[in-house]
């Protein structure tokens, strides 16, 4: 398949089930709101090193968040439910608590509850004041600038991640320019994240590693300065390759996000430099979501 | 299907605990049936059927129609299901209910909503003493669900409430919430006096600057952000209450009562 130039790889990005939740964090304006976010998802890329995924879904206006203030609605995905739980636990204490102005809401509903303010309340030292509002709990902590509110729950849901499409171009730019258009195409998708810096991997991985220790190393196969060492997947023309790894709350939403991702590179096309799509594909090995990159743009 | 309605006959001069008169115990019965439930009449037990006419058939919906100030108990420990009463009722109205609904159109005695544990009891009229409060020697009110007055309370509203929200659109008497562990009561008339006394938690939200007891402390003026939340929720409840204008989140906010754990608040509007 050739679309403007650009060849979409016969391959399939493999993704694996994860779990994860949505929050939404308000404050009195929304440069508060995306500061708290922002710290409460930093350092959140991987689950290999960081516990959990974690980014921005998308910023809120003041009619669509719970306390009727801006917003930002924030997801984080985990291996579990209980590595979920310590990581919103941890980063919505540290980060968000913490942060001017803020409160915390659930961002969405399921059976399975995770704690949001529950264990935080116990930082009111005993003046923590809970209130049931329309069914829901809440906390209401003193903190320095006034007080901290905190609905106690919010859900659990069944999520994939590790979606992903490979960016292949001729230069280093081209490649960054070709995926800034597609996170900014993808950042419209809802209930998606794309949890690396700026949504962009430069250091994809591949499953294992010579060393006993790692269980993920240097993609070798797509690295450009390997071409002549290596079982290399690229031509002589292709310089630079850049990842996507999307995380969603269904295969469906990944689906969307990955092609308007790849079709926003597709319409910088070879005249901007890019030569390929392709995916991170371990033969099966890591995951059981399958996205076909052929299907996903047919 | 038209709900199954008792219209009093006759006001007897004993009191009627009405208590039996709940879907639960309808449902599936006869009209002659349900005619011959006895109830409790001062000392005798009279079957319904010759205290009230009834018709109908729906037994989830029970209409009470010519009500007056002795009928004891409508909808004690109801658990689903709505009553609706014309006219004024006696005591202990929805005592300990579970869930459904209950409306009153008149007066009602008191103890109304004394210990219930969910539902919602609307009432369009005023109510005696201890409304949504415990009996005597009981140390846990009412524990959830929501009690809406659209005229006056008596004394000792929310006395020992748990949980719930009591919403008053008129006055209130004197020793309102009273030992509350925690819940709600919004006043938008006045209050009279020892508000929130021996209160442990819980929040009294005023229109009007109450006259305060020594034992409640002025914490300053607030901007809360649960409040916006709170009247939201307030939006779909038949009363003034879910008028927006009436909606703020800018309280004076007294702690209190510091003669017991203080935890308790007093929030008034400015």
């Amino acid at each position: 398949m050739i679309i403007n130039g650009v060849t979409i790889d016969e391959t399939f990005a493999e993704a694996f089930p994860m779990k994860a939740t949505r929050i939404i964090i308000t404050a009195q304006n929304e440069k508060w709101a995306l500061i708290a976010a922002q710290a409460m998802t930093g350092f959140a890329t991987s689950v290999i090193a960081c516990g959990c995924e974690a980014g921005i879904d998308r910023t809120l206006s003041h009619e669509e968040t719970p306390d009727g203030r801006p917003g930002v609605a924030v997801m984080i995905f985990a291996m579990g439910g209980k590595g979920l739980a310590k990581q919103l636990e941890t980063r919505a204490g540290q980060c968000v608590l913490t942060s001017p102005t803020s409160a915390l809401f659930a961002g969405i509903d399921s059976p399975t509850k995770i704690p949001l303010g529950k264990n935080l309340r116990y930082f009111g030292d005993g003046f923590q004041i809970g209130k049931v509002i329309g069914g829901k709990r809440y906390w209401r902590i003193p903190v320095m600038d006034g007080e901290f509110l905190a609905e106690a729950t919010t859900g659990q849901v069944d999520a994939v991640g590790g979606g992903n499409f490979l960016v292949l171009a001729q230069s280093q730019p081209q490649a960054l320019a070709a995926c800034e258009a597609a996170i900014e195409a993808m950042n419209k998708v809802p209930n998606v994240i794309m949890p690396f810096p700026g949504g962009v991997v430069r250091s994809g991985s591949k499953v294992g590693s010579k060393y006993a220790a790692l269980n993920a190393s240097t993609n070798d196969a797509f690295c450009p300065t390997l071409k002549g060492a290596t079982k290399t997947q690229l031509s002589d023309d292709i310089e630079s390759v850049m990842e996507i790894v999307i995380d969603g709350l269904t295969k469906e939403d990944i689906d969307k996000a990955m092609r308007a991702g790849i079709q926003a590179v597709c319409d910088i096309g070879a005249a901007g430099g890019i030569k390929r799509i392709s995916a991170g594909n371990y033969g099966g090995k890591l995951g059981s979501y399958h996205f076909h990159l052929q299907e996903i743009m047919a | 299907m038209n709900p199954i309605t008792f219209n009093l006959k006759t006001q007897p001069k004993q009191r009627i605990d009405m208590s039996p008169l709940i879907p639960a115990n309808l449902a599936g019965k006869k009209l002659d049936e349900i005619s011959k439930i006895p109830l409790q009449c001062g000392k005798p037990l009279i079957p319904a059927g010759e205290l009230f006419d009834i018709s109908g058939e729906d037994a989830q919906n029970i209409v009470i129609t010519r009500s007056f100030d002795k009928l004891d108990y409508i909808g004690k420990e109801l658990d689903g299901g709505t009553i609706t009463v014309n006219g004024d009722t006696g005591a202990y109205l929805g005592m300990g209910m579970k869930s459904g609904a209950i409306t009153v159109n008149g007066n009602v005695g008191i103890f109304a909503g004394c210990e219930m544990k969910k539902g919602v009891l609307e009432i369009n009229g005023d109510t005696g003493d201890f409304l949504g409060g415990a009996l005597p020697g009981n140390k846990m009110g009412m524990k959830g669900g929501m009690i809406v007055v659209k005229g006056n309370v008596g004394a000792r509203v929310g006395d020992h409430m748990r949980r719930g929200l009591i919403l008053i659109e008129g006055n209130a008497g004197d020793y309102c919430g009273s030992r509350m562990t925690a819940g709600t009561i919004a006043v938008l008339g006045k209050t009279g006096r020892y508000l929130g006394f021996a209160m442990r938690r819980g929040a009294l939200l005023l229109w009007n600057q109450p006259q305060l007891m020594a034992s409640f402390n002025d914490c300053g003026a607030h901007t809360l952000g649960f409040l916006p939340l709170l009247f939201n929720s307030f939006k779909t409840i038949p009363s003034k209450f879910a008028d927006p204008s009436l909606a703020f989140n800018r309280v004076q906010r007294y702690a209190g009562d510091m003669s017991e754990i203080g935890r308790g608040e007093v929030l008034v509007k400015i």
